[in-house]
């Protein structure tokens, strides 16, 4: 793929203040830019509880241009469905209704809500900013917290043991007309990916990795760094699954060591040589896997 | 038009004649009738509405408050366990200030399993800053869902109307329906103060700094305050178009009363059976209704009460550690230097579970109040049995008063 940003993709369109409360390299902030960017003006936003509950301002200031609708850790789903319900009543099809919403948001506590609208294939753009752990609370652990990793409750002493939860293969089992990861690093992926899902009818899922600087405790220079190392070292593969059998990698990572994305984060340093070699194994297996599903997908 | 019809389809009738847009539920019994009419209701074309059946009552009631929030007149209704399941999101649609009018049917808490009535559900949502109503016969149920969103929309709270499980959900009674026209010419196209909007974007509910948070709580309070007279105007001239009048607080024979009966829900028409039985007999007893909850009728039910000797609140539900909330509400508003007289207060806890509360038992209640002082104790167990005992501080009817 062409890296180059073309301008053309690139809107001038800022949606967002300058002015906010995220923390200093936070990649959350970054994504909604991004995404917005993308979206134009024609969308409503819900916002789900965690970072973004707080970095979007407090009454009476947002850094939102668009309408928002604040949201609880599980509501994100059904309350997106329900405006979208509320704009079709009125004769408005054509206003995108986007919930951004983190990893617990999406992957623990708001799950059932996700995979009803999913089911029910409710068309509304749902991106998750996945920063591995609850990170809005101080950084306790998720089911998005990948293996390895130390988080306030899951201290270096007992690691996180589990592997990451697949939420980008659960929500794509469900059928949905489009599924797909994007990175920060990866902007024009992203804003490609973004103006598909606004031109498809039903359920979108976007899942967006978010280094986050207090939580994966690093510098706040290497976000964008890490956001690319993610995809390079095949940790975070950028993909794509439409009508959740057609599967497309967009970007094709040159198979960088895990080292180097692990030894510029603090939640990692505990590892001893066996454990790295043993995540690396994890990691090559699933990227074999995933392989497979492209292979399967252009098989049929 | 009058129609045989359960409570339940009552509610649905109500919803469909309030021309509500978009209606999320969740099936539970015994609200299932509820969901299960306006489903049909809108795939036959009668009801142009979007129906959802969602994943949960969680989604059920979000769903509302996104619709709702973005300028749809919406509907739900749940029972017991999904109105806990929902509760977090009842809050929010509180909070919100959202006219989402929601039906409850009232049914006991697990656990243990029980399908029977027990009006702690919904009156353990109290304090979600939802207006309640409860209702006595299925025709109540109709109008007072109608009547509700012209309430909700004009004070921005949302509205639970009430009715206990298979009482009145699932008993068939005559329901006069109005015809649509004429709801139409009372409760008109729904035109949101606030929504989402393209044109004019705002955030809603983000942080609120503990200042506005404060206010916000502050003004809730005084929506429900102001709301008394806004219900009130909307509950006659409700009774104006359709001729069918809906008290707030139903004074009945209070005037000289001796002893008072309180209550709600649908043991009100036999109370009244039973009142006008005693009042042939020439005992001055009179018996209040309390058909809204929230905002509680401080004034009215001072007014009524205050002349009385005794007053006896017949409660089905209970909270633990302290007694019938029905019971407490009402002594709070009596005793605080502001009525003539401190009447003595009995609290009766009957009917838990879907026990029935007879026309005997309220009688006993009666002659209770009358003949025991002071009461035996704080609660007093109407028709509760224990190992075949009737309750130490209790009594069953057909059975003589333990001593």
């Amino acid at each position: 793929m062409n890296m180059a940003l073309k301008k053309e993709r690139y809107s001038k369109t800022e949606l967002l203040f300058v002015s906010n409360a995220a923390c200093p390299g936070c990649a959350s902030v970054l994504g909604l830019r991004q995404i917005l960017k993308a979206l134009e003006y024609n969308v409503m936003m819900i916002v789900g509880a965690g970072c973004v509950g707080g970095y979007t301002g407090s009454y009476p200031y947002t850094i939102l241009k668009i309408p928002a609708l604040h949201s609880s850790m599980a509501g994100g789903p059904s309350i997106g469905a329900g405006l979208k319900a509320a704009l079709d009543a009125k004769g408005n099809v054509d206003t995108t209704v986007f919930v951004w919403a983190g990893d617990g948001c999406t992957c623990d506590i708001g799950l059932a809500a996700l995979s009803g609208a999913a089911e029910r294939n409710e068309d509304i753009l749902y991106v998750c900013y996945d920063n591995e752990a609850y990170m809005n609370t101080g950084g306790q652990r998720s089911s998005a917290t990948p293996w390895g990793a130390t988080t306030q409750s899951t201290p270096k002493e007992n690691f996180e043991s589990k592997f990451k939860k697949d939420i980008t293969e659960i929500m794509a089992s469900h059928r949905i007309p489009y599924a797909a990861n994007v990175s920060v690093a990866y902007p024009e992926d992203l804003i490609l990916k973004i103006k598909k899902a606004k031109s498809i009818r039903g359920t979108k899922f976007i899942h967006l990795l978010c280094p986050c600087v207090t939580g994966w405790s690093y510098p706040s220079q290497y976000t964008i760094k890490l956001a690319r190392l993610a995809v390079e070292c095949k940790i975070f593969p950028i993909y794509e699954v439409e009508n959740g059998v057609k599967y497309t990698i967009n970007i094709h990572p040159k198979g960088t060591d895990i080292r180097e994305y692990l030894k510029l984060q603090g939640r990692f340093k505990h590892l001893s040589k066996e454990q790295i070699e043993f995540l690396q194994n994890h990691v090559e297996e699933e990227w074999r896997l995933l392989g497979k599903k492209v292979e399967w997908s252009h098989s049929l | 038009m009058k129609k045989m019809m359960t409570g339940n389809h009552a509610a649905a009738y109500g919803a469909m004649l309030s021309r509500v847009e978009v209606i999320a539920a969740y099936p539970i019994t015994p609200q299932t009738q509820v969901a299960e009419k306006l489903a049909e209701l809108c795939a036959q074309g009668k009801l142009n509405a979007k129906y959802v059946t969602v994943e949960s009552e969680y989604s059920a009631m979000g769903y509302c408050i996104g619709a709702s929030t973005g300028g749809a007149r919406t509907f739900t209704a749940s029972s017991s366990q999904g109105l806990v399941f929902m509760q977090e999101m009842i809050h929010w649609a509180g909070g919100s200030r959202l006219p989402i009018v929601m039906v409850v049917v009232n049914r006991g808490l697990c656990s243990p399993w029980t399908v029977g009535a027990d009006q702690t559900d919904s009156l353990s949502q109290r304090d979600t800053g939802w207006l309640q109503f409860y209702c006595e016969s299925n025709q109540e149920i109709l109008d007072t869902v109608i009547q509700s969103y012209k309430i909700a929309e004009q004070i921005l709270l949302p509205v639970m109307v009430i009715y206990e499980g298979f009482y009145l959900s699932h008993t068939v009674e005559i329901v006069n329906l109005p015809d649509i026209e004429l709801v139409d010419s009372y409760l008109p196209k729904y035109e949101p103060q606030y929504k989402m909007d393209l044109e004019n974007p705002a955030t809603f509910g983000s942080i609120a700094g503990p200042d506005h948070y404060f206010r916000f709580r502050y003004e809730i309070q005084k929506a429900m305050e102001e709301s008394k007279e806004i219900i009130k105007k909307a509950v006659k001239e409700y009774e104006m178009i359709f001729g069918r009048k809906s008290d707030l607080v139903e004074d009945y024979y209070c005037d000289d009363a001796e002893v008072i009966l309180v209550v709600s829900g649908s043991i009100s028409g036999t109370s009244r059976l039973v009142v006008d039985k005693l009042r042939k007999e020439g005992k001055k007893v009179g018996m209040v209704k309390i058909k809204m909850f929230r905002p509680f009728p401080k004034e009215e039910i001072r007014k009524i009460l205050r002349n009385a000797e005794k007053i006896a609140v017949i409660d089905r539900n209970i909270s633990f550690g302290h007694g019938g909330i029905f019971c407490q509400e009402v002594k709070s508003v009596l005793n605080q230097g502001k009525t003539k007289g401190s009447p003595l207060v009995y609290g009766y806890i009957a009917g838990i579970g879907g026990v029935d509360i007879t026309y005997q038992l309220i009688e006993k209640v009666i002659d209770y109040t009358y003949n025991e002082e002071p009461p035996k104790d704080d609660i007093i167990w109407a028709g509760l049995t224990y190992e075949g005992q009737v309750h130490e501080y209790g009594f069953k009817e057909g059975k003589i008063f333990q001593d």
